[in-house]
């Protein structure tokens, strides 16, 4: 039977009604189909053979979809969508995932359309994400082509709409990047017959308007990001930079003519000569400027604040500058309801400078900022843009926003892995150092992991996409990175008991030492009370207390993560840097945690060759993760292994196969035993292999011993260094494993462990980790996050360890991405590193308060007369938070102790 | 003393006293946030300064999208931290960025800028 391509109707394979197009016969019912046919092959053709959309139908008409979902940031929101989506008639599977922000739904073409999941998703609350995509289409002459191209583009699937605009000759099409892409799109406009020209394309959340899509540039394919936030920094910078050269050159003279006799100007300008009036009366004039154009973001953001009865740094420099402008202008214009002459000064240089030094102060801070942020964005700078992605047969450059599960993806020498995944063919030496820290390429071969963002070096392969979009580990790490930045250590809760009653505080210090000196202060008592009172409202630096504890956390946790350490939170950072003892899981965190070949013994005169070459081929037929080890070990010496015949496994002794027709044993001294060979000088040697914590496995040929060949779980290249490290640092250093006392005490020596706790089952191991914490410790632990998650749930903090792609580990406070111990020792010493830098930094804000304060408030000027100028005030203020920001990015030249030894 | 010196004296008590009522004692109404009939409780708070409203009462359990709206370029607004529910968000200028997550458990919860300097509290009943 064919098909009828015009009608889709059943034919038979003799019909009278063919047709040849391109080498190939076409069937069809009737006349009539034929000839439609005829008139316009291309057109059937094409829908009969493109499947340009790469959505999966499988044989039953069930469908699979990923929606992107908009804005949508709990886990509960996904349960609430999850729930809307199986009201649908249709639905088989709705599984929404929280982390990615994706919607997966199978459901039933024939019941139930990709627009009614839509709405409802939209009913549950959410928006569901599509790509926009306009394009030029040219060759339409009628309307009729506008709804013939609607029509065929609304019934592919991932469609949402389509929408095609003669006048304009555009077409706006709504779609799902991860079920259709632009190639497919323009493959079947052009094979309808139309050109399609220009495009423009963009990846837009949300229903809003279309007009945003107007204006298409020729073919490109998203334009650089721009980064928002980073633009309105630089605006905000060079806003204060030239607010602040405003004032900087107002208050010059201002400054000047403020103290005419001080720095003695010429007899016209000295007090009571009217020039010097009018040069006062012009400069109240232009601080007006300063206070309200240069300095309005004091009063916006001192309104804003006393609105809601909360006041911060702008309250007190906009009260500041205010107080100083004022009097001033009350002494130019109303001198004489001053009781004497000299009341009747002028403090608009306060103003002015105040203005200009803050202003100063904030535009470096923005700056210094920046650069303690660059962690994550050089992170999140990291995504490829592109994927070479192999779709019907045919390599292509896809946006790496399109790449689907399960796509195949070329990576030639030097490019960037786009997504996670998995090598299916080919191998190479790929450089992780941007996700894991470690500078050596790491060789992979088929099978393993490879990482997205990580950079091929040597050979090109191909890989199958694990996990795409918020799922790859670079997507996670950034948004752990970003977790952990917004936490707060428990340090910073004292802080913020005090900084809530600081700035009304200052402004309560201000008015009594107003009081004070107006009481009991020399004369002229009015100026020292209102110099004193704006100079201490001046001086009270909120932001660097404030400030403190996040810009080091922020510049830590994201150095970290340069290093492949992610800290998840601020409370685990403070914690990590005052542990007492760190227990060390054996497998996979000492150890390699699998087996692999160690010792080959021989006797009456078989070689090493021989022994390794029958038993490894033995092992071929049994599926023993020891015997993967001998075989492993053969192939790594390049013996070429022969088929066993006749396997046997027996059971707690070993197995027994003939290979090269000769008989072979292998299995525990039982065996030998039952079987009647004479083990000798074997015997001894294998009890000292067991008390090196290795597994000996004699081997016996044709009834005669041969030798012995041992596997183990080898200790990884660092582990020793790093513990000895751990140890230097004061840390009491547990292993803890389930194997056998003997094997772990070997293992043990090895290392350098001293206290070993063996034979734990793995349920045990929270228990354990409990048991030493009632010892009065502080237990850090150290797993693989997977069988270790209660152990690691239970230790004041919990280090998983070697996690690869898998990151976002629940159980685990530390993640480390890399497998190596250097890496514990490493988070410890950042979490030190930062600590400290955080302590500096709240002590310099602490100390420049309680003692700038009281110093302001002229408490030194009764035994040594020294008063504080508002204007000293004011750089001291302008600059102490500059020095925070400055001394957390000291940490950024943070170097792992270790690592530098090692290089 | 003399008469300017009490009149000092007494109006310097009296600021005093009206600082530490106006910025300790007294308490700003909070805002209850609305639920929508899917059960996603959503509110707009305008970043100018400090966050209008800066009191928001939310119903536990349920999902709470607050929107904000960054009125201002002054770098102190730029970020919102929400350190209890580990979410913090960029405040673009002029544009609504939502943040989102469910509070479980009654109590009251402070949210504030990157230095702590503009801060708001949210109540969950």
């Amino acid at each position: 039977m064919a098909k009828d391509v015009v009608c889709g109707m059943e034919v038979d394979n003799d019909s009278p009604y063919q047709s040849t197009y391109k080498d190939k016969t076409f069937k069809f019912c009737s006349e009539n189909c034929k000839t439609k046919f005829d008139e316009n092959p291309e057109k059937y053709v094409a829908k009969h053979q493109d499947s340009p959309a790469t959505y999966q139908i499988t044989t039953n008409g069930i469908e699979n979809i990923q929606l992107p979902i908009v804005d949508m940031q709990c886990a509960s929101c996904a349960t609430t969508i999850e729930k809307e989506l199986r009201k649908l008639q249709g639905i088989k599977k709705a599984v929404v995932n929280g982390a990615t922000q994706n919607a997966y739904v199978e459901y039933e073409r024939s019941e139930v359309s990709v627009s009614k999941i839509i709405d409802s998703i939209k009913k549950s609350g959410y928006r569901t994400g599509y790509a926009k995509l306009r394009l030029h289409i040219s060759g339409m002459h009628c309307n009729s082509c506008v709804s013939q191209i609607e029509e065929e583009l609304e019934g592919i699937s991932g469609i949402l709409s389509a929408s095609v605009d003669l006048g304009t000759e555009a077409a706006l099409v709504k779609y799902i990047p991860s079920k259709v892409d632009y190639p497919a799109l323009k493959n079947i406009i052009e094979r309808m017959g139309y050109q399609v020209t220009e495009i423009s394309r963009k990846n837009d959340e949300t229903i809003s308007d279309p007009q945003n899509t107007v204006g298409a540039s020729t073919d490109q394919v998203d334009s650089e990001p721009i980064d928002e936030n980073e633009q309105a920094r630089n605006r905000e910078y060079k806003s204060l930079m030239w607010k602040f050269i405003f004032s900087a050159v107002i208050s010059i003279p201002v400054m000047i003519f403020s103290y005419p006799d001080f720095l003695g100007l010429p007899e016209q300008f000295q007090r009571g000569t009217d020039l010097l009036y009018w040069i006062w009366f012009s400069m109240g004039v232009v601080t007006l400027p300063v206070m309200f154009w240069a300095g309005s973001h004091f009063y916006t953001g001192a309104w804003a604040a006393f609105k809601n009865r909360s006041a911060n740094m702008h309250t007190l420099i906009a009260v500041g500058v205010t107080a100083a402008w004022l009097y001033s202008t009350v002494a130019v214009l109303f001198p004489e309801i001053f009781p004497t002459e000299a009341l009747a000064e002028v403090f608009y240089d306060v103003t002015a400078v105040v203005v200009a030094l803050v202003n100063l102060g904030l535009a470096l801070e923005i700056r210094a900022k920046g650069r303690s942020s660059e962690a994550i964005k050089k992170l999140m700078g990291l995504q490829a843009k592109t994927a070479r992605v192999v779709r019907d047969g045919k390599e292509q450059d896809i946006p790496v926003e399109e790449v689907v599960l399960d796509d195949i993806i070329v990576v030639r020498p030097g490019d960037k892995i786009p997504v996670d995944g998995e090598i299916v063919e080919g191998s190479s030496a790929i450089d992780e150092s941007m996700i894991t820290g470690e500078s050596i390429p790491v060789e992979k071969y088929a099978g393993d992991e490879v990482i997205g963002a990580t950079i091929n070096k040597t050979g090109s392969f191909k890989f199958k996409a694990t996990k795409v979009g918020k799922d790859t580990a670079l997507s996670q790490i950034v948004q752990m990175v970003e977790e952990a930045q917004s936490s707060k250590p428990p340090i910073q809760r004292v802080v913020d008991k005090v900084s809530g009653y600081f700035v009304p505080a200052v402004i309560i210090l201000a008015i009594a030492s107003f009081v004070v000196w107006y009481l009991v202060g020399p004369a002229p008592a009015l100026i020292y009370a209102l110099v004193v009172a704006v100079t201490v409202l001046i001086i009270a630096c909120p932001c660097a207390l404030g400030l403190a504890t996040p810009i080091s956390l922020m510049v830590g946790v994201g150095k970290g993560a340069e290093n492949g350490i992610l800290i998840r939170s601020g409370e685990a950072l403070e914690t990590a840097q005052k542990l007492d003892a760190i227990v060390l899981d054996k497998t996979g965190t000492i150890t390699e945690g699998k087996p692999s070949l160690t010792d080959i013994i021989t006797v009456n005169d078989f070689t090493e060759d021989q022994v390794l070459s029958w038993s490894a081929s033995v092992e071929r037929a049994s599926e023993h993760p020891l015997g993967e080890a001998i075989i492993r070990g053969a192939e790594d010496r390049s013996i070429t292994l022969s088929d066993p015949k006749n396997f046997n496994a027996i059971p707690g002794h070993g197995v027994e196969a003939e290979v090269d027709g000769r008989k072979v044993l292998l299995g525990n001294i039982k065996m030998m035993r039952d079987n009647g060979i004479d083990t000798g000088s074997l015997l001894d040697k294998s009890t000292k292999l067991a008390d090196e914590g290795k597994t000996p496995m004699f081997v016996a040929i044709d009834g005669k011993a041969a030798g012995i060949v041992a596997v183990a779980d080898t200790v990884k290249a660092d582990s020793k260094e790093a513990i000895a490290q751990l140890k230097k640092m004061g840390l009491e250093v547990v292993m803890i494993t389930g194997d056998n006392q003997r094997t772990a005490n070997a293992i043990a020596k090895q290392v350098g462990v001293d206290r070993v706790l063996a034979e734990v089952l793995p349920e045990d191991k929270a228990l354990n980790v409990q048991k030493l914490q009632n010892e009065g410790k502080r237990v850090a632990m150290v797993g693989d996050g997977i069988n270790d998650a209660p152990a690691l749930a239970q230790a004041d903090i919990g280090l998983a360890i070697g996690t690869g792609t898998d990151v976002a580990i629940e159980a685990s406070d530390i993640t480390l991405i890399k497998g190596s111990l250097k890496g514990v020792v490493l988070a410890i010493q950042l979490s030190k590193a930062t600590m400290r830098n955080i302590k500096q930094n709240l002590f310099g804000a602490f100390a420049y308060n309680t003692a700038g304060l009281p110093v302001a408030a002229g408490l030194l000027y009764p035994f040594f007369g020294i008063l504080l100028s508002p204007l000293i005030a004011a750089a001291a203020m302008a600059f102490s938070s500059v020095t925070v920001v400055t001394n957390a990015n000291r940490l950024r030249k943070f170097q792992p102790k270790y690592s530098k030894a090692n290089k | 003393m003399t008469l300017d010196e009490i009149f000092v004296l007494i109006g310097g008590i009296l600021l005093i006293a009206l600082v530490v009522w106006y910025f300790w004692f007294s308490s700003s109404e909070g805002t209850r946030v609305q639920s929508t009939s899917g059960g996603l409780q959503e509110a707009l708070i305008k970043v100018k300064g400090g966050y209008s409203p800066n009191v928001i009462v939310v119903e536990a359990g349920k999902p709470v999208r607050l929107n904000f709206l960054r009125e201002e370029t002054a770098a102190c607004s730029e970020q919102v931290i929400f350190s209890d529910f580990g979410k913090q968000a960029t405040l673009t200028p002029h544009k609504t960025i939502s943040v989102e997550f469910t509070p479980d458990t009654p109590g009251e919860y402070e949210f504030q800028c990157a230095m702590g300097m503009l801060r708001g509290k949210l109540i969950v009943e």
